[in-house]
């Protein structure tokens, strides 16, 4: 049951051959089971999760079913859920109870999704690794079973994991600079960063505004369309939600893909990947090559400043969002204030880690007087660059494809020491995002026993031509349905 | 670019972090790194080129100037960490 994706659990709850209830029991033994091994989770929200089975299936019984109506999946700790604490894997917000929901969690309860708790994560979204959780690191699940202990990437590291482990068929996640489609490509599952702005923000608890986006995280292509039909749409709420027409994104899941024209970056097969990680996504190439695509090399010459721009401007966005965390209305609070002064600068030293506290540091740098037009400005100019030099390549093709990573899953504590070598893991995914299209990391095969990910991206709002490439790459391949042993 | 410890501590102030004299040489060589990394931008030639905060060149939508939200006071404070009278309370700043 487990292994099944969210399309055919649907079917099988619409035939009635099993209930919500007894699903969502399934899927909670097995978080309470496996979960200890891998940290998956922050909070798990058992008897709420229950009770919405019990109304999911009363709903199904009453004929008002939607495909994810009693349908079992994970929210990243990062989305905020009424009633239910969020704490986006800080101190700052460990006992925080959101009055509200956030768009995307309340489009899964209206579409009568059950919620079974909330996924580790960096925190404050920010990391490449799910190490710096408060709540402890997540463990990827591939490598577990020779004693291998690996980080599942991040900053979704949490969704990715139960993913992959089966504790969920779907998770929602964010990504930033590579959040969604790093730690999908190490935990060997699918996932999707759509285009800027297609997926509500509001009460996503932000990061780096111009970068942030919602997405999707599951074992197949479909299950992701499936989700991006409950998440994508305009919201009021969010100002820089754009108001576009949203398609059914399973419709193009079939179509062909004769005459797809793909082109490899030749930046993204430079000698930071490993000769047999480029082995694999080429051999994931070929098989596109079968299926009637084309291919021809094109050039993005200014990607090799992406790493650099995104490490002015997220931080100074971070700086100005996280300065909200300030010990007054909510989230944690130091012990004893002497003054107003004290209160904020021990409670932002006490309640925030070491990463976000640096990223701060560095983002109010970026901004301080005197700097602004050196850093910030110029960021915001090499941007364009970067998202010129996408432009002009879906002028001559279709969509792109890469590695996700450089490598596969690290060991654990690797990558902790230095937080540069940590920036570096998001090589060929932080351009996406100043870009602001859409992409996907697709599972693509294994070395050493560890999953690659194969990066396909898009122009704007082609996330159903994104989708329906993944999902013909898994008609002729399996790599996404390997389950870690 | 190396950033002084004299920067860290302006900063730190500016962010309202308390960063202790033991942090500070971490933080020297960290954030220094990271301000390596950042100066590759210098290579780049921008001059004609605008700057780009949307992807998509969208601007900020405004809405009717009409009351949509209802007053959720009691909602919201008590998730706080002190209140009273309806008010957040903080360490007196005026004595």
């Amino acid at each position: 049951m487990h292994n099944k994706s969210v399309a055919e659990l649907s079917r099988e709850l619409e035939s009635g051959q099993i209930s919500s209830v007894e699903l969502t029991q399934q899927f909670l033994g097995r978080i309470k089971q496996e979960d200890g091994k891998y940290n998956s989770f922050i909070t798990v929200t058992e008897e709420q999760a229950l009770a919405d089975a019990r109304a999911a299936d009363e709903q199904r019984a009453g004929g008002n079913a939607t495909p994810w109506t009693g349908i079992p999946f994970a929210h990243k700790d990062i989305f905020c859920t009424n009633g239910v604490r969020t704490t986006c894997g800080s101190r700052m917000l460990e006992n925080f109870v959101p009055p509200y929901d956030a768009t995307v969690t309340a489009n899964f309860r209206q579409a009568g999704a059950v919620c079974l708790g909330k996924t580790n994560m960096d925190e404050f979204a920010m990391g490449s690794s799910t190490e710096s959780s408060y709540f402890g690191a997540t463990t990827n699940p591939w490598g577990l079973g020779r004693g291998d202990k690996r980080v599942p990437g991040g900053s979704s590291g949490g969704s990715a994991a139960a993913v992959a482990a089966r504790l969920v068929p779907a998770a929602t996640a964010t990504d930033t600079g590579g959040s969604i489609r790093q730690p999908a490509a190490l935990c060997g599952i699918t996932g999707l960063k759509p285009t800027y702005g297609r997926v509500s923000r509001y009460g996503m608890i932000a990061f780096a505004s111009s970068l942030d986006q919602g997405g999707t995280m599951a074992r197949t292509a479909e299950d992701n369309a499936l989700m991006l039909n409950v998440m994508a749409g305009f919201d009021p709420r969010d100002s820089t939600s754009l108001d576009r027409e949203v398609p059914d994104y399973t419709a193009a899941l079939n179509e062909p893909l004769k005459g797809l024209k793909i082109g490899l970056p030749k930046e993204y097969f430079s000698d930071q990947l490993s000769p047999v990680m480029e082995q694999q996504v080429r051999d994931a190439v070929k098989e596109y090559e079968k299926l009637g695509a084309t291919v021809k090399e094109v050039s993005l010459p200014n990607a090799k400043l992406a790493i650099a721009a995104y490490y002015v401007i997220a931080p100074a966005e971070a700086s100005a969002n996280l300065s909200r965390f300030d010990g007054v209305r909510y989230g944690y609070r130091c012990d004893d204030p002497k003054d107003l002064t004290d209160l904020y600068t021990r409670t932002r030293a006490e309640g925030f880690g070491n990463e976000v506290k640096r990223r701060i540091l560095v983002g109010t740098y970026a901004l301080s007087a005197g700097y602004f037009d050196a850093y910030y400005l110029k960021a915001q100019k090499v941007r364009r660059l970067i998202q010129q030099d996408f432009i002009n390549a879906f002028k001559e093709v279709d969509v792109l494809m890469s590695p996700t990573t450089p490598s596969p899953a690290f060991v654990q504590g690797e990558k902790t020491n230095d937080p540069v070598t940590m920036y570096l893991e998001d090589v060929f995914t932080i351009a996406i995002n100043l870009a602001g299209i859409p992409a996907m990391s697709v599972p693509a095969g294994f070395v050493d026993g560890l999953p690659v990910g194969l990066q396909i991206i898009g122009d704007y709002f082609s996330e159903a031509r994104l989708l329906n490439a993944a999902h013909q790459f898994q008609q002729v391949t399996d790599w996404h349905q390997r389950e870690p042993q | 670019m190396t950033i002084s410890r004299k920067d860290i501590e302006k900063v730190a102030v500016l962010a309202r972090i308390r960063v202790d004299e033991a942090q500070i040489s971490a933080l020297e060589k960290d954030l220094g790194n990271i301000l390596d990394l950042v100066d590759q931008l210098g290579a780049a030639d921008t001059d004609a080129v605008v700057p780009m905060a949307h992807p998509l060149d969208a601007v900020q939508r405004l809405r009717a100037d009409e009351v949509t939200e209802t007053n959720q006071r009691e909602a919201f404070q008590a998730i706080a960490p002190a209140t009273g009278n309806g008010l957040y309370l903080v360490p007196r700043v005026i004595e």
